[in-house]
């Protein structure tokens, strides 16, 4: 059963130096509050693993210098433009790049899910995506003839970390429509999971909610964490703090201002 | 440059009513599409957004318009990875690709400039391209920043390339290129461009001053044809409002619409 964590900070502790982490599109629930106590935790040397892309949290990751491998399809901060501490850091050769497409990586947490070593997909020849990854590979169809398909590794990531609306008290996480953090969840060997609330009821009683919920059985921590994905949205629940968001891509367009923007919403210093 | 400093497109004197370039691009790439059934939008394209939207409101509900970021304007039920299952299976007739680079021979480049380790240029990534180019049927490339920057002989990573080796399953691949200044079709076999129309204030020399690549070009090019009234007022009373869920920043810029 998972643990209830007291705090975010006890739920975080699988995620220690080093290890692969798997984190959410922007759009899916991004656990904000989470990472915030990872980067005040200081945590290194992560193997970041998008999927398939992300915004603000892989930016911050990167920017407080959490993270020595990337593996993503894109990083920016949509209508806020791209996302500079990504852009920095890749410019200044300070982490790896491991440039993907999003149904590469979708398809490789379903190798891993399904416990099987790869996962062929079409497209992708003929591109430099193709020529910078060695570890993916071209062969031939074996039910075709003259048919190249790339196949890609499995992905199987150390921790999943993700934020969900609600829980129960058996540890049965409710995900809704977000049905990667599933996929998220059964690729990684552990899962970490912060919420807005846990509820009385039990989440598989219910065939509605049972359907969109990802079982205890997966998940190896919960904590709460109330309007966990601010700045960014909580899909169907609520929006994204988009003046924030604004603040944000002006002060991490420059490193000073990145370590001002930390100072004041990561480590609760306000500038003199 | 921000959305409301573009210069605006007037139709004719008699009419003060000014056509903003979005609307005009919106129009271009609603024609060109054609007639589908299922028109998706991916990351950051507020544009191609508008033009989905607009089509589905011309065809009184079809086609069917996935915008991957939004709630309102998406059936998807099984997660990311069903946009991409989907196209996989010719489910998705048109999808829209970007390139902080474009070449003359419809490859992109959504990754850098310079070596891949320590580019000079980085851009986001490649999002779905490796895969989408390949599988949907009418790729729209669309890029509004129409120079010699961005519209270049050769590329400098391909992200996706415009064509393949004839073994290599390839249902899909670009149809167009629309830019702020002109649509260009695209030749598949040829794997080359060719100007199609010019839009209203600019010219064909203008288009050959700015463009990196070498493209066909027929002895006479077609003005770009203005959006219609009624066009306009599905865009601006309709459409608007649909589009602030995804675009917020966009929808309150160019029409002074919020999310309802």
């Amino acid at each position: 059963m998972p643990i209830m964590a007291p705090t975010i900070e006890d739920a975080l502790a699988p995620i220690r130096d080093g290890i692969m982490l798997a984190v959410p599109r922007e759009v899916a629930g991004v656990p904000m509050e989470a990472t915030r106590a990872l980067i005040r935790r200081g945590v290194r040397d992560l193997h970041l693993v998008t999927l398939p892309t992300s915004s603000l949290q892989a930016d911050m990751l990167i920017g407080a210098g959490c993270v020595a491998v990337l593996e993503t399809s894109a990083v920016s901060l949509g209508e806020f433009g791209a996302a500079p501490r990504f852009t920095a850091a890749l410019k200044a050769a300070t982490i790896r790049i491991k440039d993907a497409t999003c149904p590469a990586l979708h398809a490789a947490f379903q190798a891993a899910e399904k416990g099987m070593p790869f996962m062929p997909l079409r497209g992708i020849i003929g591109s430099d995506v193709l020529a910078h990854r060695p570890d993916w590979r071209v062969i031939d169809n074996p039910f075709g003839a003259d048919d190249p398909i790339v196949v890609l590794p499995a992905i199987r990531p150390d921790v999943a970390l993700i934020h969900a609306p609600m829980a129960d008290r058996a540890g049965n996480v409710w995900i809704g429509r977000q049905r990667e953090l599933v996929t998220m969840a059964h690729a990684s060997a552990r899962t970490v999971v912060t919420v807005e609330k846990i509820i009385d009821s039990d989440l598989l009683d219910d065939p509605v909610l049972a359907a969109g919920t990802l079982p205890g059985f997966y998940v190896d921590a919960i904590a709460v964490a109330a309007n966990g994905c601010w700045p960014l949205g909580l899909p169907d629940h609520y929006g994204a703090d988009l003046l924030h968001l604004g603040e944000y891509a002006r002060l991490a367009a420059s490193a000073d201002g990145f370590a001002r923007y930390l100072d004041e919403y990561v480590h609760g210093r306000r500038a003199a | 440059m921000g959305l409301n400093e573009r210069a605006m497109l007037t139709r004719s004197k008699d009419d003060p009513l000014p056509i903003r370039d979005e609307e005009l691009l919106a129009e271009v790439i609603t024609r060109v599409i054609g007639d589908v059934r299922h028109i998706a939008v991916g990351n950051a394209s507020p544009i191609p957004a508008m033009a989905a939207l607009l089509a589905r409101e011309r065809g009184h509900g079809m086609p069917y318009v996935s915008l991957l970021q939004s709630r309102r304007h998406n059936f998807f039920t099984d997660g990311g990875c069903e946009l991409f299952d989907c196209a996989g299976q010719g489910r998705i007739d048109v999808f829209f690709l970007s390139g902080g680079e474009i070449d003359g021979a419809g490859n992109i480049n959504l990754v850098g400039i310079g070596d891949h380790e320590k580019p000079r240029v980085r851009f986001p990534g490649s999002f779905g391209s490796a895969y989408l180019y390949y599988v949907v049927p009418k790729v729209v490339l669309f890029r509004t920043e129409h120079s010699r920057r961005t519209l270049v002989e050769r590329v400098s990573f391909i992200s996706a390339p415009g064509g393949s080796a004839p073994n290599i399953y390839r249902p899909g691949g670009p149809i167009a290129l629309v830019t702020n200044r002109c649509l260009f079709s695209f030749d598949r076999e040829r794997r080359r461009f060719r100007l199609e129309s010019v839009h209203p204030g600019h010219s064909v020399a203008e288009i050959a001053a700015n463009t990196g690549f070498d493209y066909d070009c027929p002895e006479i090019v077609q003005i770009t044809p203005a959006p219609s009234e009624e066009t306009l007022q599905l865009l601006r009373q309709v459409v608007a409002p649909q589009l602030a869920e995804v675009y917020p920043q966009f929808a309150a810029a160019m029409f002074g619409v919020t999310a309802r």
